[in-house]
């Protein structure tokens, strides 16, 4: 398999400021490219001889609203001890009260939506990490690349699916995993858990109905950030070798 | 003469050649399908955002629920991926029982396939043989990891426990005489290896059985030969991978060319189609069995030569033994600590592809250094696969889609997620 590193080298000196951010992290390697270039960017790793990413292996949609959030205090709570993991039933929800702190939901960055795509060469046999950043939280767009790749066609429906990222350009875009009259985003991180609405028989009118849902959610391991010694050190080889390559 | 207008046809997802909850809505004029549009998601059941809500090992058992008849697999792409987070190495021998248990997987999927396809396409003899076979490989999913399908076997940093030395045996019962139990219990005297090698002995005389039922068969070759054929170059870009790819002539393999666990370490050779159409499909995954034989064997014999540790000596991540835990104190917090809260990963993302029975089978995780992902992003071989049914059933027969979708090894366990 290419190395990562001399790959990434070179799309730096051929792309230079077209991206706008590329590294190597655990030995794979990411480049960031803004969605007005996508589709020339993308092109260009597909054709030229160097690169040669014939295949696009994955779309990923990612919404960084909660990225760095727990749910637990780690350090603070120490003195007074924990209370159980069950808190309202609203939780799982963003913008709620978390049991130690208010989650905020990070608006308005420009940098909540991104779609993320995994190409591979056979040629050369690499592999290359490309994120775009949808610049619009409220209605994300980002252009299509089934013209590029066939294989986009369903892996954007589902990001579109299921993060409310909207495909420009793409010829069906329709929903792709949930159901027929779905409504709503489900993986964006301010859509519950549990859903909420849910079917269920309704005997007066004799067919099923939807209603809200009715189950307790309970959250048995809450969400822990730690940045103690145990995991200092595979931090810390993960960080010099991140120097090492970049 | 009445003029024939194009009318829409629903195939499933009801249909029993649907394999499960398919949903094709079909353009038909006459008997030629103009158009097919699959709906898929009869099956979704969110595993990747289930997965954003427990801490990494408990959603293990998820990933054996996705590809359901290759359910290690899945273990294993999960898991490496897990294990570049944190940057450890399982033990030498770890990765080899992983690189048997897939292969052992591979056979499994593949005697699956093969029977439902036969199944499909009017062949029903085939199904009893595979299913006999695919028995015995389950009783030594059971041996290792406690349960027939869904193992949970896989860890990061190993695997759960090292193979046991014992089969289980058949026991006794009024409906079957002593002489049958005897023949029954043969293989089983000693250990699972012991098991795996008689399974070895006798699997490839087995897959020439299935072979002369089906290879040289007239109506099964009426049914595939030259039915959906794809290209090598549009195989590429519609993103296939696995047999589907290897089918159409591309020699794509990741087991060789991104060699992971220990096949770098085995001996196999990489079988590769012509033509793209669905005989070759069949007679590639046919021979990838022969092939898993082979690597099966090599891994029995290092195995039974080089005992070791089957999980990472590091207590963050493993847990420690009952014994350690009953007069140890720090392996007691450890395991308290492990089964309470798990471990976190520090920040940032993977992706980690293993060549699962049906193809590259991709596990994305991005982690914001928490106990559980921020993100988990499975590629399923076969939603590649399926998306492209569209553009390779055009213009061929009802019939057809049967035997396509057969040809694709769909299973929607992964498809849907």
């Amino acid at each position: 398999m290419a190395e990562p590193e001399s790959l990434l080298e070179q799309l730096r000196g051929h792309f230079g400021d077209r991206l706008a951010d590329a590294r190597i992290e655990y030995g794979e390697a990411t480049v960031e490219v803004r969605p007005e270039e996508l589709v020339a960017v993308m092109a260009e790793l597909r054709d030229a001889r160097d690169w040669r990413f014939e295949q696009l292996s994955d779309i990923a949609g990612v919404d960084f609203a909660a990225y760095g959030d727990d749910e637990w205090i780690t350090e603070d709570a120490t003195h007074s001890g924990f209370s159980r993991g069950v808190i309202n039933p609203d939780f799982g929800r963003l913008g709620l009260t978390g049991i130690y702190g208010v989650q905020e939901v990070h608006e308005q960055t420009g940098r909540r939506f991104a779609a993320v795509y995994h190409l591979l060469s056979l040629t050369h046999n690499h592999r290359l990490r490309v994120r775009c950043f949808a610049p619009d939280d409220e209605m994300p767009m980002l252009p299509s690349l089934t013209d590029l790749w066939p294989s986009a066609n369903w892996p954007e429906r589902e990001a579109f699916d299921l993060y409310g990222i909207v495909f420009e350009g793409h010829p069906d875009l329709r929903r792709i995993l949930t159901d027929y009259g779905f409504v709503g985003h489900p993986f964006r991180k301010d859509f519950p858990l549990i859903g909420n609405v849910e079917p269920r028989y309704d005997p007066e009118k004799g067919r099923v109905i939807y209603g809200p849902v009715e189950i307790e959610p309970r959250v048995l391991v809450p969400r822990v950030i730690r940045e103690d010694n145990r995991y200092r050190g595979q931090q810390r080889a993960a960080r010099t070798e991140d120097r090492a390559d970049g | 003469m009445a003029e024939f207008q194009s009318y829409t046809l629903n195939f499933g997802p009801q249909h029993p050649a649907a394999h499960g909850v398919l949903r094709l809505v079909l353009d038909m004029e006459g008997e030629t399908v103009r158009r097919a549009d699959p709906h898929i998601g009869l099956l979704h059941r969110a595993t990747e955002k289930l997965a954003e809500s427990k801490p990494y090992n408990q959603s293990i058992g998820y990933m054996d629920r996705l590809d359901y008849v290759s359910m290690m697999c899945n273990e294993h792409g999960y898991v490496r991926a897990i294990e570049r987070l944190l940057g450890i190495e399982p033990p030498l021998r770890a990765q080899y029982i992983r690189t048997m248990m897939d292969e052992v997987t591979r056979i499994l999927n593949h005697l699956m396939w093969l029977g439902s396809h036969g199944l499909d396409v009017g062949a029903m003899t085939a199904f009893l043989y595979t299913f006999r076979e695919r028995e015995d490989l389950m009783d030594v999913y059971e041996a290792v990891s406690g349960a027939r399908m869904h193992a949970t076997y896989y860890r990061p940093g190993g695997v759960h426990r090292d193979l046991p030395d014992r089969m289980p045996k058949y026991e006794p019962s009024p409906y079957r005489s002593d002489k049958e139990l005897r023949e029954m219990n043969r293989a089983r005297q000693g250990s699972v290896l012991d098991f795996l090698e008689d399974f070895c002995e006798r699997f490839p005389g087995c897959v020439d059985e299935y072979e002369t039922l089906l290879t040289e068969n007239r109506i099964w070759k009426q049914r595939l030969v030259d039915i959906c054929p794809v290209s090598p170059e549009r195989a590429v870009q519609l993103g296939f991978t696995g047999p589907m790819l290897r089918g159409s002539g591309v020699a794509w393999d990741l087991r060789k060319k991104q060699p992971y666990a220990a096949y770098d370490r085995v001996d196999f050779d990489v079988p590769v189609g012509t033509n793209g159409d669905s005989y070759d499909r069949y007679l590639v995954r046919v021979e990838e069995m022969r092939q898993s034989v082979r690597i099966i064997k090599q891994c029995i014999d290092w195995l039974r030569a080089n005992p070791g540790p089957v999980r990472i000596d590091d207590p963050k991540v493993s847990p420690p033994t009952r014994e350690e835990m009953k007069d140890d104190m720090e392996s007691l917090i450890h395991h308290f600590k492990l089964f309470t809260e798990g471990y976190c990963t520090p920040p940032g993302e993977v992706y980690a592809p293993v060549e699962a029975p049906k193809g590259e089978f991709g596990t994305y995780i991005i982690s914001d250094g928490a106990n559980k992902p921020y993100r988990v992003k499975v590629r399923p071989p076969c939603y590649y696969h399926l998306a492209a049914t569209d553009e390779m059933i055009r213009g061929y027969m009802l019939a057809d889609v049967v035997t396509l979708i057969g040809s694709l090894d769909v299973v929607f366990g992964e498809v849907d997620r």
